[in-house]
């Protein structure tokens, strides 16, 4: 029975299966080759301030920056929506800059996470802010990291 | 009283679910008469049981009994009502208890509703998802029991994530789970048929049902939930590729491959062992999903708290099932029969590109969100976002919509490709000259992917209608008419998301009452901005009126609100209908000198993004109801037919 149902039918059959799976095999790997070096050009890194000036991240290159709003920092500009402050970890602290509708837990000696990059002056363009959003949810980079604004002390958790 | 009752329900539905297992094995493995005779009301019972612990939860959210733990933590004596309900399922344990229960009753559906299947393997399939029910029982009663007592009993409750005080609370889960838990049924059937060695056309079309159920809630869900995110964050965003969203998105995508995979094999009896291995693939998304969102183990604005002893759970049962699964696919494999044969140009052929077009996007999905994990297990901390998914994924979602183009104009089995030029050449040309009208007449620059988005859009909308070209209308069978809207619907989505992407503005200001502001050929003017007081929070509320060419054409109040239990500022965006777009206004913070930020933008068509997306569920709707009723005369047929030949 089934030496018979080869012989008549077996070849092609076998054959379409194959190139299936062939197929399937080929469109994986593609997909995976694919999201590799997409990631590798577009995963934003996260960085606290000291580590972003250890690293000498280039200008216009898209990262994560997480520190504490530095206390008497914040300042906001003339046209109402532009927003200027400094991240700090206590070991180093940016400039940065945003232009938007900031989240409403955003302010002085809180935790905030700004996605962006540094322009060629050192100052960091913030695209979008995060900030702990409630009592109970905060950015995960953020987690453990306490800040005593009269010592500018950070305390960080290393993952 | 009641938490006990709820708790002693849970552990009897749990020995239900050891017996109908036992039951499954005895009737299958050995014949036994009885345990084939209990199974059915075995499961049933199951079913009954978990549906009357979740509603005893909802009860204790409903009555506030603070001496329940899960209460006392999660609600608020003076919340509302409609979100004292939905509280029930807005936390881990009663999320879990959520999905342990609509588990249970689509059992309970399979155990009375399904005809179609050989009995042997319904049986099989009724221990198969006693065998996954099983695991998640273990995790609610051992890992996170909801019905846990809280002495002595709090005073009141912590109330609720303001964020999660909408009416979309009330809808948003229990469709996403239903839809996830629906493609653990089909899981059920995979492991079945192959435990009895019937991977075929019968089970295929037993199958599709509910796959076709489990898909419907799931585009519902997404499609509610993306429409939730816009209006309820107030980032004018529609889609965030947050990892929360991926996790629903990634079983959407494998439930679509298992529907177009599971008609192969239903219609030409192709594609068996594929369409399994997709069964297999989209509960192991539906559980990853689960994962992703329970742990809390990624950087998301839905994961409220970090326990790794749950995800660590999950993970374990993940393993169990789908390793499980995947072992039994290659021991049995060899005894799946290959299908019927197709040509290159057919409509399998199209079909197969589908399922793997889809299958990309799903790895690409799921490495871009389980990237930040990996790296973040070496100490490196990363995000991947929309850089990452829009660029690569943007073209391969549109190479799939040129395919649902060309697909469904070609017949089953063998084409001709030169007939199928012919055909595609109205549908082309109306992308041509669609394009054409872009580069044209459009005063800016529109990007490459949002201008090609918008000339397949048109091609697949007239092209979707081509099933319907010279047919009696009145004798088309409704699963037709329901291919036709869902395909249709990816049209109207794919329009809606170019035209936002491409066309929208944007203002953003400070404002002082009685500046105005001129967006897309509109005045927003804003008058005044009061305090507002709601039932628990209070607001600072803005009225703007919207103008056109000199006419009021609506007054929108957009607010910051504040709520008190737990105390949290959110912002409450305004969106205002017109038939060709929708204008998005969000009042920001308060300025010393008296002026508050704002923000406006104008977005061309975007509500086609949603109005696609339920057209997309309708379709499925149409179909289910089509398909079922199908099944339904056939089996009357085959019936009646036997019934004459025995009068005969």
């Amino acid at each position: 029975m089934t030496v018979l149902a080869s012989t008549r039918q077996g070849p092609k059959r076998k054959h379409q299966r194959l190139v299936l799976v062939a197929l399937a095999l080929v469109a994986m790997i593609g997909g995976v080759l694919l999201a590799m070096s997409a990631l590798k050009d577009q995963a934003a890194y996260f960085y606290t301030p000291s580590e972003a000036q250890a690293a000498k991240v280039e200008a216009g290159k898209a990262i994560r920056l997480g520190g504490m709003v530095e206390v008497g920092s914040l300042k906001r500009g003339p046209d109402g929506v532009t927003v200027n402050f400094r991240l700090t970890d206590g070991k180093a602290s940016v400039p940065a800059s945003f232009s938007g509708i900031t989240p409403d837990l955003f302010k002085e000696n809180s935790g905030a996470v700004a996605e962006g990059a540094f322009d060629a002056q050192g100052v960091f363009r913030a695209t979008n802010i995060l900030a702990k959003h409630d009592e109970r949810y905060m950015p995960r980079e953020m987690e453990g990291i306490t800040y005593d604004p009269k010592t500018h002390k950070v305390e960080a958790a290393k993952p | 009283m009641i938490a006990e009752a709820g708790l002693a329900a849970l552990w009897l539905a749990a020995l239900l679910a050891g017996a109908q297992l036992l039951f499954a094995w005895a009737a299958v493995a050995k014949g036994n008469a009885d345990a084939l005779r209990l199974i059915r009301p075995v499961t049933v019972a199951q079913g009954v049981l978990t549906g009357l612990a979740m509603t005893l939860l909802i009860i204790l959210f409903l009555r506030s009994d603070m001496s329940v733990y899960l209460v006392a933590a999660n609600s608020h004596s003076m919340k509302p009502f409609i979100y004292k309900f939905a509280g029930a399922w807005g936390n881990h344990e009663g999320s879990m208890l959520l999905w342990v229960a609509v588990m249970s009753l689509a059992g309970a559906a399979v155990a009375l509703f399904e005809r179609g299947l050989d009995k042997r393997t319904h049986i099989a399939t009724l221990g198969a998802q006693a065998a996954i029910s099983l695991g998640f029982y273990a995790f609610l009663l051992l890992a996170s029991n909801p019905f846990a007592r809280l002495d002595p009993a709090a005073r009141d409750g912590q109330g609720l994530n303001p964020l999660l005080q909408d009416p979309g609370l009330a809808f948003h889960p229990p469709t996403l789970y239903i839809g996830y838990v629906g493609l653990s049924v089909a899981f059920s059937f995979a492991v079945g048929a192959l435990l009895t060695r019937q991977v075929n056309a019968r089970f295929a079309r037993a199958v599709r049902p509910w796959v076709l159920a489990a898909w419907i809630l799931l585009t519902f869900g997404i499609t509610a939930g993306s429409y939730w995110a816009y209006y309820e964050l107030g980032w004018g965003g529609w889609w965030f590729w947050d990892p929360v969203e991926n996790a629903s998105l990634m079983p959407w995508l494998a439930a679509t491959a298992l529907l177009h995979s599971a008609s192969v094999l239903a219609t030409r009896d192709a594609l068996r062992a594929w369409t399994i291995m997709l069964a297999v693939v989209a509960f192991a998304m539906s559980m990853i999903g689960t994962f992703l969102v329970r742990s809390g183990i990624l950087t998301s604005v839905h994961a409220f708290a970090v326990d790794p002893t749950r995800g660590s759970f999950i993970l374990i049962l993940l393993g169990i099932y789908i390793g499980g699964a995947l072992i039994l696919f290659a021991l049995r494999a060899h005894t799946v029969n290959e299908g019927a044969r197709f040509d290159p140009v057919s409509r399998e052929a199209m079909l197969v590109i589908n399922n793997l077009l889809l299958c990309v996007i799903l790895a690409l999905v799921l490495i871009g969100t389980l990237y930040p994990l990996l790296t973040e297990m070496m100490g490196v901390r990363v995000s991947v976002g929309p850089p990452y998914f829009n660029t690569i994924i943007g073209p391969i979602a549109l190479a799939l919509m040129v395919v649902l183009v060309i697909g469904p104009m070609l017949r089953w089995r063998k084409d001709d490709a030169k007939l199928l030029l012919r055909r595609a050449a109205v549908p082309g040309g109306l992308a041509l000259l669609a394009l054409i009208a872009i580069v044209g007449l459009s005063s800016r620059a529109v990007g490459l992917l949002p201008t090609l988005g918008l000339a397949v859009a048109a091609a697949l909308a007239l092209a979707s209608l081509a099933p319907l070209w010279k047919r009696n209308l009145l004798r088309t069978p409704l699963f037709t008419y329901g291919m036709v809207i869902a395909h249709f619907g990816c049209a109207v989505s794919l329009a809606g998301m170019a035209s936002e992407s491409a066309f929208s503005s944007e203002r953003l200001a400070a404002a002082k009452p009685g500046d105005t502001y001129e967006i897309a050929g509109m005045t927003v003017r804003l008058d005044s901005v009061m305090p507002f007081a709601g039932p628990n929070w209070t607001a600072m509320q803005a009225a703007l009126t919207v103008s056109k060419d000199g006419r009021v054409i609506g007054v929108a109040h957009p607010q910051a609100r504040f709520f008190s239990d737990p105390p949290t500022p959110t912002t409450e965006s305004v969106q205002m209908t017109r038939w060709n777009g929708q204008l998005y206004l969000v009042l920001g913070e308060a300025l010393e000198d008296g002026r508050w930020q704002l923000r406006i933008w104008w977005k061309p068509f975007v509500t086609f993004i949603w109005l696609g997306g339920g057209l997309i569920a309708l379709g499925g709707v149409l179909a289910l109801i089509g398909r079922v009723r199908r099944e339904r005369r056939n089996s009357k047929a085959q019936a009646s037919a036997a019934a004459a030949m025995v009068a005969a």
